[in-house]
């Protein structure tokens, strides 16, 4: 492999060969779609969509330096990130569990950022208690025949396939009975419902299955053994949001800290009013502990001292200083922060309104904030239950 | 300086932790609270620690230190905080040690550190003069004298003041009320004329001392930092002695979490272990995640002073707000999932939370450091 410095040199020249001026804005939603579509196909001609996935399935074949390396340069230049579940949660999955032909078929097409993928998890009865899932899978022949529900499955209306939990043994323990398999979305007997939620969005939908078909070479590891793979695919879930760090997905640059100080204002050189202060200061506090506590685990991780499961602290911490960052937010806007639409309120404030109410979210989906606080009491304390 | 102990580090962890596992029982400091002990703590026990070359640890060779940093420091007082001792490491090495270190001249440091370093001298720093913690609201005024001072005012919470040799004393020179401009800090014997030293015992068995400067002379050589200015060194000395302070409170209340832990464990009612309602394992968890945010935040303040930068201000008051908030919730739910018998003497659990309490309060509460890491942050 290349030295670290000529592999910079070479993603460097990549980059001014491959990427134009106006995507270099980080990620948008509206970024141009047709230059988009180049880059990614620039991209996943060096396979560094996947940059650390082996070149045999569309990957960089990269080390972890390398790819760190990669990351760096694209960050520099704010480059748009391309990232889906097929690259973040999926593949990863399929690397560790898949046989040879699943991810000779499947983990390529990833790499080139063409299948959309959605998971299928949640269903209404089976939302914290996950593995007390229903929907049934009953092997005919060479297919699954699957019947049942799900719920809170992000763009099952715009994916091209779905990778889910099932029962395919109703008779045994409910963690014993699960298999993780992958089936096509478009067959007349799936139907998608979008959900609409409190912040008038709609990236979530209900999806149901009246004897949908998969294929039983695309059951993933052993039947019934799909607990262990949803679990481990759970985990890459929380070190994508654990790992973020807070902060908005969208395009509202300005920090929490900002909008404070301007609608609070300054009275004799300090905040005028001295509660909102001191929430402020706690913020900024719980904040920066949140990201030594990630930092202290990675150094005691890259120091092969024992490290207690700090995902679950993480995720549970990260949820609450995202939705207390908002609150103080809405604190901070009063009535300016209560618009839903129209005149009288600024994009900004409209978009403020909409992320306070969708971040309730954040201590809910992931795991609740319950149920992390039960692995940590069962896992890392070791209370017995 | 990393978030974790370096091995060298560890090493001095695990001797601290069999020293004061084998030479300071709960036992030990029961006693000398019970018996009112004139000193407060173990004389001898502290010259142990100054063999070790644990008082002198951030003293230069010169004088006998260790030469090393907070970090170290730092190891020795989280176990000195797990067993409760009450010896002089916050009166001795991180106020009165630090003022001289940062301000002194070199013969007077000379003349006053190396017996520092043996545990021969004891030192201690009047700064206070009400009941909430207000550093630069100084009404103790030291006037010109001849080619000294005189000092004259009264000073409370001045911990183990009673046994101190030299109490370092903030004084106004200049200016008037909470200002920071004309503080200037001056090294008393308690011996001179015109000192009066007055012992209180406080909640957590330790003690401190309301003194009293009538007239008191003190020879301009002994005049830390520059006059009128000596808010400099007033704040570099409780900004250390702060991150010190919240190392030996993360012992504190990382003792009694674990304590806590195991009677969830252990004890029953209903027929089953208490650990097994949720409402108490949500609470555990809680308990934990703040501990190990105050153990992140500790550690990275250790380092902002090993490292040299230039956050300490900011790091301390992110520490002790921490510490203090987190010593309140572990200490008030330790009480109350001991449930009843947390309320008496006899378990020993009361004795961490009466600590932690003391702690909060020393230095500035959590409010007190929000509001002035708010003002270092420029809001």
């Amino acid at each position: 492999m290349a030295s670290i410095e000529d592999f910079k040199q070479e993603v460097r020249s990549f980059i001014e060969a491959n990427l134009p001026a106006q995507l270099r804005v980080g990620n948008r939603k509206d970024l141009p779609g047709a230059l988009l579509g180049k880059w990614i196909t620039a991209l996943s001609g060096r396979g560094w969509i996947t940059p650390e996935w082996p070149t045999e399935y569309g990957g960089g074949g990269l080390d972890r330096k390398h790819a760190a390396a990669l990351k760096a340069e694209f960050k520099a230049v704010r480059a748009p990130i391309i990232s889906s579940f097929g690259t973040s949660m999926l593949g990863p999955t399929l690397l560790e569990f898949g046989n040879e032909a699943q991810k000779k078929e499947f983990l390529p097409p990833i790499s080139r950022h063409e299948i959309k993928w959605c998971q299928g998890y949640s269903e209404p009865g089976a939302g914290s208690d996950l593995a007390s899932l229903q929907t049934r899978a009953e092997k005919q022949g060479d297919e699954y025949i699957i019947t049942g529900q799900k719920i809170w499955t992000t763009g099952a209306d715009k994916a091209d396939w779905i990778f889910c939990l099932v029962r395919t043994d109703p008779d045994v323990a409910k963690h014993d009975g699960i298999s993780f398999i992958l089936f096509p979305m478009s067959q007349p007997e799936i139907e998608v419902s979008p959900l609409h939620l409190i912040d008038g969005t709609a990236e979530f939908s209900q999806v149901f299955f009246d004897g949908a078909r998969a294929k039983a070479e695309h059951l993933v590891g052993p039947v019934n053994g799909g607990w262990t793979i949803a679990k481990r695919l759970l985990q890459h879930e929380r070190s994508v949001e654990g790992g973020s760090e807070g902060g908005l997905s969208g395009a509202a640059k300005e920090t929490y800290v900002d909008i404070v100080k301007r609608e609070i204002g300054f009275e004799n050189g300090v905040l005028a009013d001295a509660t909102i202060r001191q929430r402020l200061a706690q913020q900024e506090l719980d904040a920066q502990a949140l990201k030594l506590t990630m930092a202290r685990a990675r150094e005691q991780a890259r120091a092969g001292q024992t490290t207690r499961d700090i995902g679950s602290l993480g995720k549970y911490r990260w949820a609450n200083m995202v939705k207390s960052e908002q609150d103080l937010v809405m604190t901070a806007l009063g009535s300016q922060g209560l618009g839903w639409d129209g005149p009288g309120f600024e994009d900004t404030q409209l978009e403020r309104t909409k992320t306070w109410l969708i971040t309730r979210a954040d201590s809910i989906w992931g795991g609740t904030n319950e149920v992390q606080l039960n692995v940590i009491a069962k896992r890392v304390l070791q209370i017995p239950e | 300086m990393g978030l974790i102990l370096s091995e060298d580090q560890l090493i001095l962890h695990d001797m601290a932790k069999s020293f004061f596992d084998e030479k300071s029982p709960m036992e030990r400091m029961r006693a000398l609270r019970d018996t009112s002990d004139d000193t407060g703590f173990t004389r001898e026990l502290w010259k142990e620690m100054g063999e070790l070359g644990w008082i002198g640890i951030l003293l230069p060779e010169a004088f006998g230190g260790a030469d090393m940093g907070y970090g170290e420091l730092g190891v020795v007082l989280s176990e000195c905080g797990r067993a409760l001792a009450p010896e002089p490491f916050m009166s001795t090495v991180l106020l009165g040690g630090n003022a001289i270190l940062l301000g002194g001249s070199e013969p007077l440091q000379k003349d006053l550190l190396p017996d520092v370093c043996t545990g021969d001298r004891i030192l201690a720093m009047a700064f206070q003069e009400q009941g909430r913690f207000t550093p630069y609201a100084v009404e103790t005024r030291a006037t010109k004298d001849g080619g000294g001072f005189k000092i004259r005012g009264e000073k409370l919470f001045v911990l183990d003041g009673h046994v101190a040799d030299q109490i370092v004393t903030v004084a106004r020179t200049s200016g008037s009320g909470g200002e920071r401009d004309g503080l200037s800090l001056f090294v008393v014997d308690t011996s001179a004329a015109g000192v009066e030293v007055q012992r209180t015992q406080m909640l957590d068995g330790r003690n401190a001392a309301r003194v009293r400067f009538e007239d008191t002379a003190v020879d301009a050589a002994r005049v830390l930092g520059e006059l009128d200015a000596g808010a400099d060194v007033l704040d570099t000395v409780l900004d250390r002695a702060t991150i010190g302070l919240c190392a030996e409170m993360l012992g504190t209340f990382e003792e009694a979490f674990e304590r806590t832990l195991e009677y969830l464990k252990n004890r029953e009612q209903f027929g089953v272990k208490i650990g097994t309602f949720q409402a108490l394992r949500h609470r555990a968890s809680e308990m934990y995640g703040e501990l190990e945010f105050a153990r992140s935040v500790v550690r990275d303040a250790q380092s902002s002073i090993d490292d040299g930068r230039d956050d300490v201000a900011q790091m301390a008051s992110a520490a002790k707000a921490r510490c203090s908030d987190v010593g309140n919730l572990i200490g008030g739910e330790a009480i109350q999932m001991f449930g009843g018998i947390g309320m008496t003497d006899e378990e020993d659990i009361g004795l961490f939370f009466k600590r932690l309490k003391a702690a909060e309060v020393t230095l500035g509460d959590a409010i007190y450091h929000r509001n002035r890491y708010a003002s270092l942050r420029g809001y």
